[in-house]
């Protein structure tokens, strides 16, 4: 009987913490489009998968009245899971509880489960939805975010770590997000910034609201901090699991591997890129044409829209593909795009995942803006990314290869183990009509008819240089290919690259230029 | 150089008397984007104008085809609408982030 008893007495206390902050806060949760911290939980896991711990977590705090206020299980859930039958470690902050607040037994529970997933090598999963730091619990609050993102740096490249953002997610606690890999945002319900509208009204006078400012879109578009949209936190929660799926568990072991399926039939690989090499086309057609079932997981696919990135399956295995999109910005390199590639290019390496790259750029963006902000800079972090990357990777190039840019995007030069070319491939120093009028500058002023003249030099120019035969004279291409071939010699060279060994200079780290 | 009166930075209610750089000083002031704009996103030359003033557009209907980058570069509407004004013309050549048309 005293049994009984004592079970039902840790039923009671369960449902207790279970309710967080309450039926009325809850409504407020849900009233706002969200779900609650565990609902989250349980709809990202296998079902029954989650075990929870920490429940009676309660914190310490005496000033501001705080040792009279009980805060269920200190405001956040942690625990661990499947996903599509592989171990998670995953968080949620609780709204519902003094707004998600982080203090210091809050903070050392998310350390807990970090630490398990660092040790476990399994991903960690992080949902944020929190007003910021506990005020009344003063430096003990920044104490507990210093140890999260210390933690996020440490297993960065070691565990996959993803980041949720179901609320707001304001002042440093966006650092824990911006430590990690990839950050998942939902239309009008994500929330990110270091200072709210009402701070910079105060400083700079300037208005804007709080979606304007720090919205799902405005990350998703403008700032690149986050990776993944969607409208609704289920989609986002799909999203979710298709990444996991795809990723290796950690940095040791390789991802699941499928059953090998075809592409689409419908992609006809031959006719999607136009021999006008000033016509545009959408380069995810390619991509869909070689990957398995056609399949292509695109990540930060509204910014930066000029370098496609993201993730699909060949002959079942993870392969990460970086392309440049004629038809956004011509397919240039710039501040943004370069930014973009360089860090997933990083990611696939960290975590084993071979690289193909598909080339089509005219070179790097001129303009004044450019070079103020830094493209030197931040063009240089696609040459350090491939040149250091040490996976398989491989390359096709389909049109313009250009310049600076044909170097960048995973030339032979900074060690692409397989360099293809299509015939439609011009991969020369510049473009016709600039390498003409430098050549042939002298020719062409002195002519009688000098726009005559510079015709014909641009077309004596283009019959010799535009095309791919001047470097496969060289071995900078390994072989000239029909499109159709494209996904054969792909398989062909990942298998070949399997067992791939490189040694690179002992070093502490490198010093790349971020 | 010596502060000027307005070089004080307010940071959590808090007043600092300090010198601006010449970057934050420079800044533009945010303006709300206005959803009928259509701007350049990349500098080159116009080569053929699609719509006139007067005309219905849809969300994705091509507005100008703008030469940029040894690409044949369409600039696209993301709204639909009434075309209000076109500013530019053929064979001209503009910036980035010009207004190009205007649709309401």
């Amino acid at each position: 009987m005293a049994l009984d008893k004592k079970i039902r007495e840790l039923k009671e206390k369960r449902e207790k913490m279970l309710l967080g902050g309450g039926e009325e806060a809850i409504g407020k949760q849900k009233a706002m489009g969200k779900n609650t911290a565990r609902e989250r939980i349980l709809a990202i896991l296998d079902p029954g998968s989650f075990n929870e711990y920490d429940m009676f977590v309660e914190h310490d705090a005496r000033d501001f009245g705080m040792d009279k206020k009980q805060l269920p299980s200190d405001g956040v859930a942690i625990g661990t899971g499947t996903v599509h039958g592989k171990p998670v470690a995953i968080y949620a902050q609780d709204f519902t509880v003094a707004g998600g607040s982080l203090g210091l037994m809050h903070s050392r529970k998310i350390t807990k489960i970090m630490d398990h997933a660092l040790k476990m090598r399994i991903p960690l999963i992080g949902i944020n939805d929190s007003g910021g730091a506990r005020i009344q619990e003063g430096v003990n609050s920044l104490a507990g975010y210093g140890e999260i993102f210390f933690r996020n740096t440490i297993s960065s490249g070691v565990i996959p770590q993803i980041s949720v953002i179901l609320g707001p997610c304001a002042g440093g606690a966006v650092y824990s997000p911006a430590l990690t890999d990839f950050v998942f945002v939902v239309d009008n319900i994500s929330k990110m910034f270091i200072t709210g509208p009402e701070v910079i009204k105060t400083v700079l006078g300037e208005e804007i609201s709080m979606e304007a400012l720090g919205g799902a879109r405005v990350h998703c578009e403008t700032s690149g901090n986050a990776h993944f949209f969607s409208s609704s936190e289920e989609e986002c929660f799909s999203q979710i699991k298709r990444l996991i799926s795809l990723v290796p568990r950690n940095n040791e072991v390789g991802a699941v591997i499928t059953d090998p399926a075809p592409p689409d039939s419908s992609y006809d690989i031959d006719s999607i890129v136009p021999g006008d090499p000033t016509l545009p086309y959408d380069v995810k057609d390619v991509i869909r044409a070689v990957a398995d079932n056609s399949d292509f997981f695109e990540i930060q696919e509204m910014y930066a829209r000029n370098m496609v990135i993201g993730f699909g399956r060949m002959g079942g295995r993870t392969v990460g593909f970086v392309a440049n999109q004629p038809m956004e910005m011509a397919g240039v390199l710039d501040v943004d795009s370069s930014d973009k590639a360089a860090r997933f290019i990083r990611y696939c390496d960290a975590f084993n995942i071979p690289l193909i790259t598909f080339v089509d750029l005219p070179g790097y963006l001129p303009g004044i803006d450019q070079e103020h902000a830094g493209v030197i800079r931040h063009g240089a972090k696609v040459l350090y990314s491939y040149s250091e990357a040490t996976v398989p990777k491989l390359t096709v190039i389909l049109r313009k290869a250009y310049g600076g840019g044909y170097i960048a995007m995973s030339s032979r030069h900074l060690r692409a183990d397989f360099v293809f070319a299509w015939p439609t491939a011009e991969i020369a120093v510049m473009g016709p009509e600039g390498a003409a009028n430098i050549i042939f500058r002298k020719e062409i002023t002195s002519a009688a008819d000098p726009d005559e003249v510079r015709r014909q030099k641009v077309e004596e120019y283009k019959e010799k240089f535009a095309n791919p035969y001047v470097a496969a004279s060289r071995g900078y291409v390994d072989a000239v290919i029909e499109p159709s071939e494209t996904r054969r010699l792909l398989l062909h060279g990942l298998e070949v690259s399997e067992n791939k060994h490189v040694q690179m200079p002992a070093k502490k780290h490198g010093i790349p230029p971020f | 150089m010596e502060n000027k009166e307005n070089d004080r930075l307010n940071l959590d209610h808090t007043w600092y008397t300090t010198k601006f750089s010449k970057k934050y000083t420079e800044r533009k002031p945010y303006a709300a984007p206005v959803p009928g704009h259509i701007y350049s996103f990349i500098p080159g030359t116009v080569m053929e104008v699609l719509v006139g003033v007067g005309d219905t557009v849809n969300e994705g209907d091509d507005i100008i085809i703008l030469d940029a980058m040894k690409m044949k570069n369409r600039i696209k509407s993301h709204v639909s609408g009434t075309v209000t004004a076109v500013n530019v013309k053929e064979g001209e050549r503009v910036a980035k982030g010009v207004i190009i048309a205007e649709i309401s």
